[in-house]
């Protein structure tokens, strides 16, 4: 029996010729993630386990970026922390202020991850790097120990659900509503222990920003990892970019998947992810008026470049609703840079928004754009549990650039519609 | 090994975000982060809760954020155990790393309510309700699973394989 693309890769890193759903497995791995809250969890098992060095110190990437600049003294500790764990085992990719993005959008960008790579990460969204055709999956503070200190993983290997992609997005449309449809019609544990396998002649049509930002996404259904194959899109983006040599693996033609779902990409339309689960969907224009008081446009899902240039080509020459307080966030220092060069940050301010540093910030509730009770945030971002952005009593609907960007010049949940 | 306490019920896709809310996420602290378990969802949950009582759930525990910090603070609560109809794959997979006991169990997850006296025995995977007097069996983890937590987590199991190279 044939192998999936996940399975291929997983097999290669540990040593066997052929691995089966189900089957645990030992992998070696290429990179082993952290951030300023779970690497200093994971800093402390470490030591309390009695390790004295990382197994290689190129393989670990610590990021700064959920709390950074650091939001008060206590944050501020989880950093220095971090920083001096870097310092001491000399860890090549640690991005401190000034260097750092929000991770998932960092570390492709830096070419620090490339397709073929079996990647772990204490952050959930870690599985965003299969959009270059690696393994790559969120796990927790001890498993970052452990990948840290042996450079090792266990898993089971996964089963498979196959998505074949066809047509091509319709302009008010992007990844983000890709993803959020297929979260509502298979659920928040639709994909329980499984991987996403994106195919199809529909991926030419995606950009690699779509796919970094379908991919982030699968951990919302539950998934192990989201994947897609290597194509040209991938090569042009991997192209001088990546430090370690790309690894191309395909799925087997005779691969066995436990379901196959077809998706009309021409079809898609934008979708709103209500309170409170990112599966309760409901096409933008059907809504009906639900005022906001904020947007956030930004995050590990939706703080890349594109996501900026959406933003930039809706509010340009146009005024945030009054009463609305409109933040955007760019990914990273180079996202950053490319808006102040492009006049983009003079736009978003002209309009009326504010802009930030990068930082994962209010998509967690941590700081920079905190909700009040009863206040309600259309948002970019990825998670709209209870209180995630805030209050108990506030809420978060989550929605693609065009969406968030269209609703902060109208005040209310709004379908972009282009002139 | 087993535990035996009082039951507190909880729906589907409990997520990180209402186990330990990211706002208190400063501090690694889990005695200190154990004080907020479960507040934005049941207020009432650290008041009450005492040493060896049971969570039970539905589908989905623990889905959403990687933290570690989620099934840490309700081992430091003092929960001895929880059970759910099936759990998110990193709680999962943590939970096993930092030594909570978790099972699955359909039928329990059902059936079991709220305030209900129950034991649990993680050897065999047998789960009484001693409220109604009836007994349900969840899957026990497999072997490599089973030698994680005898050893006290993973990375004490590690540092034991290295020994043994």
């Amino acid at each position: 029996m044939g192998m999936t693309l996940t399975q291929k890769i997983l097999a290669h890193h540990a040593g066997l010729d052929t691995v089966v759903a189900g089957q645990l497995i030992n992998a070696k791995l290429d990179i082993v993630l952290g951030n300023d809250i779970t690497t200093p969890v994971a800093v402390n098992e470490f030591k309390k386990a009695g390790f004295e060095k990382v197994f290689d110190k190129d393989k670990v990437a610590i990021v700064l970026d959920h709390f950074v600049p650091n939001k008060d003294i206590k944050a501020a500790e989880q950093s220095k922390t971090c920083r001096e764990f870097a310092c001491s085992h000399c860890v090549s990719h640690f991005y401190d202020v000034g260097k750092m993005g929000i991770e998932h959008a960092l570390l492709p960008e830096q070419g620090v991850v490339t397709a073929g790579d079996c990647i772990i990460g204490a952050d959930s969204h870690t599985c965003t790097y299969g959009a270059l055709g690696a393994f790559s999956t969120g796990v927790g503070s001890t498993d970052m120990a452990a990948g840290m200190a042996t450079s090792m993983a266990w898993f089971k290997v996964p089963s498979a659900i196959k998505f074949n992609l066809t047509g091509k997005l319709p302009s008010n449309c992007s990844g983000k509503d890709v993803i959020l449809t297929i979260i509502g019609k298979i659920g928040v544990d639709g994909a329980l222990y499984k991987s996403m396998e994106f195919t199809g002649d529909g991926v030419k049509n995606l950009s690699m920003d779509d796919r970094l930002c379908i991919c982030n996404m699968a951990i919302e259904a539950g998934a192990k990892n989201g994947i897609f194959p290597v194509d040209e899109v991938t090569k042009e983006y991997m192209k001088d970019r990546c430090e370690r040599k790309p690894v191309i693996f395909e799925a087997d033609e005779d691969a066995e998947y436990e379901k196959e779902i077809d998706i009309d990409l021409s079809k898609i339309v934008p979708v709103v992810a209500c309170p409170h689960l990112p599966e309760n969907t409901h096409p933008a224009n059907e809504l009906g008026s639900i005022k906001i008081d904020q947007v956030v446009i930004g995050s590990c899902t939706n703080g890349r470049m594109e996501d900026m240039e959406t933003a930039y080509k809706i509010l340009n020459g146009k005024k945030v609703a009054d009463g609305v307080r409109c933040i955007i966030i760019p990914g990273t220092m180079q996202i950053l840079r490319e808006c102040v060069e492009r006049g983009w940050y003079t736009a978003f301010i002209d309009a009326g928004a504010i802009v930030s540093t990068p930082t994962c910030g209010p998509c967690l509730g941590g700081y920079m754009g905190i909700l009040a009770a009863g206040e309600k945030c259309i948002a970019t971002t990825n998670r709209n549990f209870v209180g995630r952005m805030g209050h108990v009593e506030s809420e978060v609907y989550l929605a693609s650039p065009h969406t968030a960007t269209a609703s902060a010049l109208t005040g209310y949940i709004t379908e972009y519609k282009e002139a | 090994m087993n535990t035996q306490g009082k039951v507190f019920k909880y729906p589907d896709n409990v997520d990180t975000d209402v186990i330990i809310p990211a706002r208190y996420l400063n501090t690694p602290d889990a005695k200190e982060l154990s004080l907020h378990c479960m507040e934005d969802i049941d207020t009432e949950f650290v008041k009450n809760v005492k040493i060896g009582d049971v969570m039970v759930a539905g589908w989905n525990f623990g889905c959403g954020s990687s933290r570690e910090h989620a099934p840490l603070v309700i081992k430091t609560c003092g929960t001895g155990c929880v059970i759910a109809k099936s759990f998110a794959r990193i709680f999962y997979r943590n939970a096993i790393n930092i030594g909570l006991p978790i099972l699955e169990c359909e039928e329990a997850a059902e059936e079991i309510k709220a305030n209900d006296e129950v034991n649990v025995d993680f050897d065999t995977g047998i789960i009484t309700d001693i409220t109604t007097g009836k007994t349900y069996k969840a899957q026990p983890f497999p072997p490599f699973i089973q030698n994680i937590i005898k050893n006290g987590g993973l990375l004490k199991s590690l540092k034991e394989g290295e020994k043994n190279d």
